[in-house]
């Protein structure tokens, strides 16, 4: 190949980088220090779809939806300053739900670095301990060097954000242009060899233990490892609990699953973690929401503790073995040398507490004799119309931990909310992303009144683009989430959370969104199966019992067993 | 797990990046770990470069701390070392009024016993540099008081594993040579 490339710019050489990474959809948004790469996207032939938000948190929450579903870096274009520091809180977000981002920032010139020129922000200082690498672009010849690494360091290992700061300079200087993928950084290790003495140590605890039990995380997805935690389970006969963002790494279905684990979750993993003997903690990092107060957590087991991430091993809860490695990688080794097991009465004994779960909280909920509909029916609701196959997104709160526990889930990568950080506002732009990449699929929103008014803009994204989102609002007129603490922890002192709603029917109308308002029962089956009768975008307004409270709950400073059924009932065996 | 307290010097091996420092400082702070000295530069590998950083913590939460550092891509190696697993080093100058110095009559003394020496001296003023440990340097401090210290500073600490080899060598070593397997591997693939 002696054909020597013509010159271009680099923000030409950006566009090219990106679809050399395989590129199909960005979000952005334009301004004036990254109008090179729009000025080269308008005369760019390939086949990469721009995505024009309302805000830019809209386009960094559509990127991480679609990052996501796909597994691949959401890719994000928004210009300098107030353009840069609106997409931090996504990035954040990002940080701690191991999502793989490429956040590409416009930059003033390199003459007016450092001298507070216009929209001029140090955007690789603010996101330095917020990305897992960012970078300032300086020169047209390194775009393809950083664009590569950026990809590389996104995807690889613990995925997580990346910033590239494109400054002015690179954007328009002329380069050659030759994209190699980056494969190896000498000072970066993302696929870590397991300790074959840790693996050999694990393999004689599963094989000594008679009460074991598996909690697993985001990691088993991230690493594809659905199919090796089921045989891993099959044939330990390991009951097995999910966070939040470990759900629809298993089918709802699946014969040892026994449902979500931590503050919200279901009492029979939670009440089951301080009895096992064994417990395998895969692809997931002890989150405090998932364990409570933590010197109450399992104490009495022995710890296996697998991720990728070395850091997080023994950061939160001790482990007697420690493996550091790919998920699925790990898993197949252990279920290649484990003598295989037998533990019929341990699961069976996780009926009782789920028994208890679904009498005292579960149908309650999703079957109340009266009064309003409840968020668990309508989540309930949506999950038999779509036969467990949509996306579900959620945003943050009350609707989140509904979406959570009462959907079902058939398909991995099925379920998009905000974990670690709790971003109000997450789930509209996240529910786009996901619809995005994922076309064929329903995607179905859960989100409340509050969160839904906090990223309201993107309806107009739905619109221009035409993305067949199915929103359900549960609306209660509350910041539901904070009423229930101040109810629960604050003597009902309801302290600005109850919040009047505007008249969501106009504002659907004038999105050109087609819009149905539910309030009784009878109309709530129906009007979910008109939703899901076409692939149009739909927002369903459905008016739930307005004082509703998540229940089970853990309440802060307990440990993990200790459950509220009921605001005046708690577990007991 | 030990709960005590220690000094613990914290020595960070990096690829030359920009903005890798405040990074690396961000680590600590973020839990509230003080930085009690700083030094950074090269190291005796080329295109390495050094951080050493005091702080103050148990052994536990300095652990954390490393294993965060070591996660900055741009980071080769992160160790931890108590007092006694390091030789180090610090680098103290003192400015005195000349005069004052040398009606003392006993600077020759002085200077013997605290393994000082002068560095520049003129009508004015003098200034003296000693090196060791912040107890030796702080003892030369105070004793220098009595004729009066106009400017004194003292360096961050820098220090040397008691391991034979630069402690990242052989990490590099090992790099290298997977980074040639990978390469021959995908020679192989390509044939």
């Amino acid at each position: 190949m002696d054909q020597k490339d013509q010159k271009i710019n680099g923000s030409q050489a950006l566009w090219r980088s990106l679809e050399a990474e395989g590129v199909h959809t960005v979000f952005g948004y334009p301004g004036g220090q990254i109008m090179p790469v729009y000025d080269a996207l308008s005369t760019y032939s390939g086949d990469i779809r721009h995505i024009l938000v309302r805000h830019e948190q809209g386009a960094i929450h559509a990127a991480q939806g679609y990052a996501r579903v796909t597994g691949e870096p959401g890719v994000v274009i928004v210009t300098s300053g107030p353009g840069a520091t609106n997409v931090v809180t996504g990035i954040v977000d990002a940080m701690s739900d191991s999502t793989p981002l490429v956040v590409i920032t416009g930059q003033v010139a390199l003459a007016a670095l450092g001298t507070d020129a216009f929209q001029e922000a140090d955007v690789t200082g603010l996101t330095g301990p917020i990305t897992k690498w960012n970078y300032q672009i300086r020169r047209a010849e390194d775009v393809a060097w950083a664009v590569s690494r950026a990809f590389y360091v996104a995807r690889s290992g613990r995925p997580g954000p990346v910033v590239l700061d494109f400054t002015k300079d690179a954007q328009t200087g002329l380069t050659d242009f030759q994209y190699k993928k980056c494969t190896f950084i000498r000072s970066y290790i993302p696929d870590p060899e397991p300790s074959e003495a840790a693996l050999d140590e694990a393999v004689r605890l599963l094989d000594a233990a008679e009460r074991p039990l598996c909690v697993f995380g985001q990691g088993v997805l991230i690493s594809h490892a659905e199919a090796q935690l089921q045989a891993f389970l099959r044939k330990g006969d390991i009951p097995a609990g999910s966070t939040m963002l470990g759900l629809s790494a298993l089918p709802s279905d699946f014969p040892l699953y026994q449902g979500m684990i931590g503050m919200h979750g279901n009492v029979a993993p939670n009440v089951k973690t301080g009895e096992c003997d064994v417990l395998v903690a895969v692809g997931m990092r002890f989150d405090d929401r998932v364990t409570g107060k933590v010197s109450g957590y399992a104490p009495q087991a022995k710890v296996i503790h697998i991720d990728i991430d070395r850091a997080e091993l023994g950061k939160i809860i001790p482990a007697q073995v420690r493996i550091c490695g790919d998920a699925g990688q790990v898993l197949a080794v252990l279920t290649e040398r484990m003598a295989g097991g037998s533990h019929t009465a341990w699961v069976e004994s996780f009926r009782a507490c789920a028994e208890t779960e679904r009498e005292k909280v579960i149908d309650p909920q999703i079957h109340p004799a009266g009064g309003a509909i409840r968020m668990g029916e309508a989540v309930d609701c949506v999950a038999a119309v779509t036969e467990g196959k949509a996306i579900v997104v959620t945003d943050v709160g009350q609707n989140q931990m509904m979406g959570a526990r009462y959907s079902r889930f058939a398909r991995p990568r099925s379920f998009i909310s905000s974990g670690g950080l709790g971003t109000m506002g997450f789930g509209l732009p996240a529910a786009i992303g996901a619809k995005l990449a994922a076309s064929e699929r329903p995607v179905c929103l859960f989100v409340g009144d509050g969160g839904i008014q906090m990223t309201l803009q993107e309806l107009g994204t739905i619109m221009q683009e035409g993305i067949g989102v199915k929103i359900v609002l549960l609306n209660n007129n509350w910041l539901g989430n904070v009423r229930q603490w101040q109810e629960l922890f604050f003597g009902c002192r309801y302290s600005q959370t109850r919040m009047l709603n505007p008249d969501y029917g106009k504002i659907a109308d004038a999105y050109g969104i087609r819009y149905r308002s539910v309030e009784d029962r009878a109309g709530l089956e129906p009007a979910v199966r008109e939703m899901f009768s076409d692939d149009a975008p739909c927002l369903l307004d459905v008016r739930v019992m307005e004082e509703d409270n998540v229940m089970p709950m853990v309440p802060p400073g307990r440990s993990v067993g200790e459950m509220m059924l009921t605001e005046k009932e708690w577990y007991r065996k | 797990m030990d709960n005590t307290v220690k000094n613990y010097t914290v020595s960070i091996f990096t690829e030359n990046q920009i903005g890798l420092l405040a990074q690396i400082s961000n680590v600590f702070t973020r839990r509230n770990l003080s930085i009690w000295s700083l030094s950074a530069g090269a190291s005796s590998i080329e295109g390495i470069h050094n951080i050493t950083i005091i702080t103050e913590a148990t052994e536990r939460r300095i652990r954390e701390a490393v294993l965060q550092i070591e996660k900055r891509v741009d980071v080769v190696k992160a160790f931890y070392y108590t007092d006694e697993q390091i030789v180090y080093r610090e680098l103290a100058l003192y400015k005195v009024p000349t005069d004052k110095l040398l009606d003392g009559g006993n600077l020759e003394d002085l200077l013997a016993r605290n393994n000082a020496r002068i560095v520049e001296m003129n009508r004015t003023f003098t200034v003296i540099q000693k090196t060791g440990h912040t107890h030796e340097t702080q003892r030369l401090y105070e004793e220098l008081q009595e004729v009066g210290v106009l400017q004194f500073v003292r360096s961050g600490r820098i220090a040397l594993s008691r391991s034979a080899q630069e402690p990242v060598q052989g990490f590099l070593q090992e790099r290298q040579a997977e980074k040639e397997r990978r390469r021959a591997a995908r020679e192989q693939q390509e044939k």
